[in-house]
C-alpha cells in the first residue's frame, strides 16, 4: 500500500487551497446562499423603495426617485409618533418582564429534585410557545369577549363589577399585551436559562454550602453571575430587535380593533395596514426603512458597548 | 434547617404548579367551549365546565370535512416538504462552513450572520416575492418566504458539526478516497441525527403554525392551510367584536358565520396534532431551544 504517497499528494493539494480541492464545499453552500439571496438580500436592495415614487406599471426598480418625500409624509401623520413610541415602549417592557420572570422560573426549576415533576413543569410551561398567534387570539378572545368572555362572565360578574368592553377601551392593553406575551414566551426563555443553570459545575455550590451560604446567597453569588453571559446575549438579541414588533401579537390579539390603536398600533402593524389595506407603499416602506436602519445601528452600538465593558460577552 | 428546606421546596412546587396550570387552563377552556352547547355558551359565556354538553360543533365540522381535510392536506404537504428541503439546504451549508479546510468558510459565515442582523422588512420582502419571484396565490407563497432557512439554524448546526464530528474521521474518509459529498452523506449526517431532529422539529412547528404567509400572499381560499382558515374565521369574529353598536349587521354576519363553539372546535383541531407530537418529542423540543442558547 502506498498510503504515504497518497497522503503527501493530499497535503500538497490542501496547502495550495486550490479550488479543485474545495469546490464541493462551494456547491454545498449554493442552495442555502441562493435562498438567502432571495429571502434576505434582494429585499435589502428593495429598501431603496423608500426613496422612490412606486409605480407598478413600470416596475419597482424603474420607478422615479422621490427623495425624502415618503419620509416627510410619514412624519407628518399623527401615527408616526404613536407607532414608534408603542413599539419601543412595549419591547422595553417585554425585555424586563420576560427576563425577570424567565430567570426566576429557571431558578425555581433548578430547585426541583424529582425528575418527573421537572419534566411536567417544563413541558406545561412550554405549551403556549408551541401554538400560533391565531390560536392565542382565540384564547384571548374567549377570555375577553364583551358578552361571552370568561373574565366578564365568570370573574367580574360574580364580583359585581360591570362588564368591560376590552376591545374598545385602550387603557387596558398596556397590561394585557405584556401578560399575553409573557404567557407565550416565558417557557421558551426559561428553558434557555435553565439549560445555562444546569451547565454550572456543582463544585461551586458545594463549596458555597461548605462556607455556610444559604440558598439565597447561592443564587445571588453563584447562579446569577454565572448565567450572566446568557442573560447578556439574550438581552442583546432583544435590544437589537427593539424596533421590530411581534406582528401576530399586536395584530391578532387586539383583533385589529381600530378603537384601541392608540395603545396597540406598532410599526409592523402600521406597515402592514399601509401596504395591504390602504396600498400606500411610500409610507409603509419609509416606516420599514427606518425600522431596519435603526435596528441595525442599535445592534451594532449595543454590541460595541458590551465589547468595551465586557468583551467576552459581546455577540461578535 | 430541615424544616426550612422542606417549606422552601413546597413553595417552589406551589409557584411552579400555579404557573403550569395557568399555561394549561386556557387550553382547557378552549376544549370545554368546543364541547358546550351553543345556547349555554351564549348565556353563560366561556367557562371551565360546560353547563350543557354538546358535540354539535364537531358534527358540523365533520359535515365540512372536505374543506377542512383539504386545508389539513395543504398544511401537512407544506410542513413535510418545507422541513425536508430546509434540513437539506441547512445541513449542506452548515457542513461546508464547519470544514476548516474550506477557505471561503469565513466569508460565507459572515454573509449568513449578516442576515441575522439586518433585513429589509415587510414592504421590500412582499414586493420581491410578489413582483420578482411571483409567489402570490401559489403554494410557494406558503413554502418560501421566511421559513425555509435561517442563519440561526445554520450556525447552530455548524457548531454541532465542529464539536461532534472528529476531524480524524473526516480525514481518514478522505484518505480512503471518499469525496466530500460522500463523506457528508455517509459519515457526517449519520452522526448528526440529534441536531437534525431538533432543528427539524422547530422548522416543522414553524410551518405548522404559519398563518402569516397565507395572510400576506394568499387571497385564493382554496390554497388555505389550516391556520389560514382559522385566521379567516378570526376576522369574522373581529367584525363583531369591534362593532358592538351595529347590532343588525352583526346579527346578519353571525347567522352566516360558524357559531361560537365551532370556532373553538377548529382551534382544537389545529392544536391537537401538534400537542400529540409534542408529547412524544418533548425532549427534542427542550433540547432544541436550549441549543439555541449556545453562541453560534
Amino acid at each position: 500500500m502506498d498510503h504515504s504517497i497518497k497522503t503527501k499528494q493530499i497535503t500538497k493539494k490542501k496547502s495550495k487551497k486550490s479550488i479543485r480541492y474545495y469546490w464541493p464545499f462551494l456547491v454545498m453552500c449554493i442552495p442555502g446562499l441562493a435562498y438567502l439571496l432571495i429571502n434576505n438580500f434582494l429585499p435589502l436592495a428593495g429598501l431603496t423603495i423608500a426613496f422612490r415614487d412606486i409605480d407598478y406599471s413600470i416596475g419597482i426598480f424603474n420607478s422615479p426617485w422621490a427623495g425624502f418625500k415618503n419620509f416627510e409624509f410619514l412624519f407628518a401623520t399623527d401615527s408616526a409618533w404613536i407607532i414608534f413610541r408603542n413599539t419601543v415602549a412595549y419591547n422595553a417592557i417585554f425585555i424586563v418582564v420576560n427576563t425577570v420572570a424567565a430567570v426566576t422560573v429557571a431558578i425555581l426549576l433548578n430547585e426541583v429534585r424529582k425528575k418527573v415533576m421537572l419534566r411536567i413543569y417544563q413541558s406545561l410551561v412550554l405549551l403556549p410557545y408551541l401554538i400560533s398567534m391565531v390560536v392565542v387570539a382565540y384564547i384571548v378572545y374567549a377570555a375577553l369577549a364583551a358578552d361571552t368572555g370568561f373574565v366578564n362572565q365568570s370573574i367580574l360578574k360574580p364580583l359585581g363589577i360591570k362588564p368591560i368592553n376590552w376591545y374598545i377601551e385602550p387603557q387596558y392593553w398596556p397590561i394585557i399585551l405584556p401578560l399575553v406575551n409573557l404567557w407565550k414566551q416565558v417557557g421558551f426563555l426559561c428553558v434557555i436559562y435553565f439549560a445555562s443553570i444546569i451547565g454550572i459545575s456543582s463544585d461551586y455550590f458545594e463549596a458555597a454550602i461548605l462556607d455556610g451560604a444559604g440558598k439565597w446567597k447561592q443564587i445571588i453569588h453563584i447562579t446569577l453571575p454565572l448565567i450572566r453571559p446568557t442573560i447578556i446575549t439574550m438581552f442583546l438579541l432583544a435590544v437589537g430587535r427593539i424596533f421590530y414588533a411581534d406582528f401576530g401579537l399586536f395584530y391578532q390579539v387586539p383583533m385589529d380593533s381600530g378603537m384601541i390603536y392608540s395603545t396597540t398600533n406598532v410599526i409592523d402593524t402600521y406597515v402592514y395596514r399601509a401596504l395591504i389595506k390602504i396600498g400606500d407603499i411610500g409610507m409603509a416602506s419609509a416606516a420599514g426603512f427606518f425600522q431596519s436602519v435603526l435596528g441595525f445601528i442599535l445592534v451594532m452600538s449595543t454590541n460595541l458597548l458590551v465589547r468595551r465593558v465586557d468583551s467576552e460577552n459581546a455577540l461578535f | 434547617m430541615i424544616k426550612s428546606k422542606t417549606s422552601l421546596s413546597i413553595l417552589v412546587h406551589v409557584v411552579l404548579s400555579i404557573l403550569a396550570l395557568s399555561c394549561l387552563i386556557p387550553f382547557f377552556i378552549l376544549l370545554m367551549s368546543s364541547l358546550s352547547s351553543e345556547t349555554s355558551l351564549l348565556r353563560y359565556g366561556y367557562s371551565l365546565f360546560p353547563k350543557e354538553w354538546s358535540l354539535k360543533a364537531y358534527e358540523f365540522l365533520w359535515m365540512r370535512r372536505v374543506m377542512l381535510l383539504q386545508a389539513y392536506g395543504i398544511t401537512i404537504l407544506i410542513t413535510t416538504v418545507g422541513t425536508i428541503v430546509s434540513l437539506t439546504i441547512t445541513s449542506l451549508i452548515a457542513y461546508a462552513l464547519s470544514r476548516r479546510d474550506f477557505p471561503l468558510a469565513r466569508i460565507v459565515t459572515f454573509i449568513v450572520f449578516f442576515t441575522m442582523l439586518f433585513n429589509g422588512g415587510l414592504v421590500p420582502t412582499y414586493l420581491i416575492y410578489t413582483q420578482v419571484i411571483g409567489v402570490k396565490n401559489t403554494l410557494f407563497g406558503l413554502l418560501l418566504p421566511g421559513l425555509l432557512m435561517n442563519g440561526f439554524n445554520v450556525l447552530i448546526m455548524r457548531t454541532f458539526f465542529v464539536q461532534n464530528i472528529p476531524v480524524e474521521v473526516l480525514e481518514s474518509a478522505h484518505i480512503d478516497g471518499a469525496g466530500h459529498f460522500r463523506t457528508f452523506f455517509r459519515i457526517a449526517l449519520p452522526l448528526s441525527y440529534p441536531i437534525l431532529a431538533t432543528i427539524g422539529l422547530l422548522v416543522a412547528v414553524g410551518y405548522w403554525n404559519d398563518w402569516y404567509n397565507g395572510f400576506i400572499f394568499l387571497t385564493d381560499t382554496s390554497l388555505f392551510n389550516i391556520q389560514s382558515v382559522l385566521n379567516r374565521m378570526l376576522s369574522d369574529i373581529r367584525f363583531i367584536a369591534t362593532n358592538p353598536v351595529g347590532g343588525a349587521i352583526s346579527a346578519a354576519v353571525a347567522a352566516n358565520m360558524p357559531s361560537v363553539s365551532i370556532r373553538m372546535a377548529i382551534a382544537i383541531i389545529a392544536v391537537v396534532p401538534l400537542l400529540t407530537v409534542y408529547a412524544f418529542f418533548q425532549k427534542y423540543f427542550v433540547k432544541g431551544i436550549a441549543v439555541g442558547a449556545v453562541k453560534g
